[in-house]
């Protein structure tokens, strides 16, 4: 593992400059989860337009750089998507997205707390219970 | 500045042999102390021997191996107990400290915690020193009340005396905090609650591991220390209470061992402490505990202190020149144990764990079971650096080189 590699100037902008941070007025979807090893922490809020396009994105939350960074780009991503797009993403997709950094079992939660909020949210929209099986293991 | 040395480090270390390793290419430096220690090659043969030589069960077998495995389980409790100067018989081995306040929830707080009782602990506490009181106020109908700190990051004794004339059953405190670092005044506080009729729990974690500890001076009822920081594996510590107390309490958890008789309808209880020790007992690594007190002793704990203190003054100067790191806890290395907690900057703990990590070097990062605390010092999360013996100078110059390096990377 080499954190330069993880810690890329995108990503340390992202961690500063968090893209679609804040809450939104009128939402449908509103998720919320922490990682108890971390203390990291995301709430986010979707709002759902018509052919159940995810409209406006939002997020709050704290922690590290690779969870922040990682949950603000989710946010860029999915905004404009259909609700699908959310059960057909996974967590290669988001490795990816940060351009497949090589973390460690512990920091590969901290990556996947923003979708798992997203996932969350969406699935419990849609009537269906996410299951954790797109997640790394336990550390 | 001078570097001077209490006892031979490099010799301590050679008795180490997980220190040799390599993390991601790099020598290890273990600054992870206060989480968990490493073992000395004689803790690990002392476990090898009992399995390889005489592995047994204790207190109920008359053959040769019975007799021995319990005669090396009895002396470690006597060496365990010398060692803080505890009573042996009023040393009940345990799983470590959170079982160990557990014990005294159970066994002490249902006998004696009535509804309307106020219970008291800091905010300084480790999650084991408040989630019980709080489960045992709950299930009472008592209240938790905690003692603040004062911006130095020590106990706010004013507040703490306020709490003392409401008349408190317990009081509950860390001789040494396991983030701040703050040596707690004891045996003071000790005296003021026995004044006011409260019973006393001290969790030694951090102190035991790390100085001279004498629990009868300190005046605690119960005093609470894990194996696996000073040394020992893990699974095994101890609770030291006096003879007495720990005869008048209920028994903890039930079945072989712990009982003298058993009729169809009612029991009676072995003596103290066998009474707290139900079941098969975890004889191999209180063996390895014994050991670690040995191995302790021959260096001296006043000596051990010594190293913590020149490494925690050398520690604090060196981070302090670090633009950007603030470290949390009382300034003077005399008044705190051989922790220290800091944040850099805007790097989270974790990435800076990570970033360290990279460089052989083991810090932990996170709230470290203390999130009254990390609420009060308004902090997520801080990274925490913790010294043993085995610990040098060159560990604190590679942790401060390391903070240079996420200082770049983090382009501070
Ligand atoms: C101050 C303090 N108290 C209690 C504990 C809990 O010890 P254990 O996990 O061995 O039960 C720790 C260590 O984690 C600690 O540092």
């Amino acid at each position: 593992m080499s954190s330069a590699d993880i810690y890329r100037e995108v990503i340390l902008d992202y961690y500063r400059h968090p893209r679609n941070f804040g809450k939104l007025e009128k939402f449908d979807i509103d998720s919320h989860d922490s990682n108890p090893l971390c203390g990291d922490e995301i709430e986010m809020q979707v709002q759902v337009g018509s052919g159940q396009k995810m409209e406006e994105v939002k997020f709050t939350g704290k922690g590290c750089a690779i969870s922040q960074a990682s949950v603000s780009m989710l946010t860029e991503l999915a905004k404009g998507k259909p609700l699908g797009w959310v059960k057909e993403l996974s967590k290669e997709d988001v490795f990816k997205m940060l351009g497949n950094p090589d973390l460690g079992p512990s920091r590969v939660k901290c990556a996947l707390l923003g979708m798992k909020v997203l996932k969350t949210g969406v699935y419990g929209y849609l009537g269906a219970q996410y299951e954790e099986k797109d997640e790394g293991e336990l550390p | 500045m001078l570097k001077a040395e209490a006892f031979e480090v490099a010799k301590v270390r050679e008795d180490f042999p997980i220190l040799k390793r390599k993390v991601h290419g790099k020598r290890l430096v273990y600054l992870d102390n206060a989480a968990t220690t490493q073992k000395p090659q004689l803790v690990v043969d002392a476990l090898v021997d009992f399995y390889t030589r005489y592995n047994s069960n204790v207190h109920r077998s008359v053959h040769t191996l019975g007799e021995e495995a319990t005669a090396a389980y009895e002396a470690a409790r006597s060496k365990t107990a010398k060692f803080v100067g505890a009573d042996p018989k009023g040393l009940v081995f345990v799983r470590g400290t959170t079982e160990a306040t557990n014990l005294v929830r159970f066994a002490w707080g249902e006998k004696n915690v009535k509804k309307g009782d106020v219970l008291v602990a800091t905010l300084m506490e480790h999650h084991s020193n408040i989630v019980p009181w709080q489960l045992l106020a709950r299930s009472k109908g008592a209240t938790l009340k905690y003692v603040g700190l004062n911006p130095d990051g020590t106990l706010d004794m004013g507040q703490l005396e306020d709490l003392l004339r409401e008349a408190p059953r317990l009081v509950a405190v860390a001789h040494c905090s396991n983030v701040l670092g703050t040596i707690n005044e004891v045996s003071a506080i000790c005296a003021m609650a026995k004044k006011v009729g409260a019973t006393t729990v001290v969790d030694g974690a951090q102190s035991v591991p790390h100085m001279p500890v004498d629990i009868g001076a300190v005046g605690a009822d119960f005093y609470a220390f894990s194996g696996h920081k000073m040394l020992a594996p893990t699974g095994v510590g101890a609770l030291a209470a006096r003879k007495e107390l720990l005869e008048e309490m209920d028994p903890f958890q039930s079945g072989g061992e712990m009982i003298k008789e058993v009729f169809e309808d009612h029991s009676t209880w072995n003596d103290v402490p066998y009474k707290f020790e139900a079941g098969t007992v975890n004889i191999a690594d209180a063996i390895g505990l014994g050991t670690a007190v040995d191995y302790l002793s021959s260096i001296g704990m006043e000596r051990v202190r010594k190293h913590e203190v020149a490494l925690l003054d050398y520690a604090l100067r060196a981070l302090s020149e670090v633009k950007g790191v603030k470290i949390y806890g009382p300034p003077d290395p005399a008044r705190r144990g051989g922790v220290v907690s800091f944040n850099y900057a805007d790097v989270h703990p974790h990435d800076l764990a990570t970033i360290l990590d990279e460089e052989g070097v083991a810090i932990r990062s996170g709230h470290h079971c203390a999130q009254l605390l990390m609420r009060w010092l308004d902090v997520p999360a801080t990274a925490r650096a913790s010294f043993h013996v085995y610990n040098s100078y060159d560990d604190v110059d590679a942790l401060t080189a390391g903070l240079h390096k996420a200082g770049k990377l983090f382009r501070l």
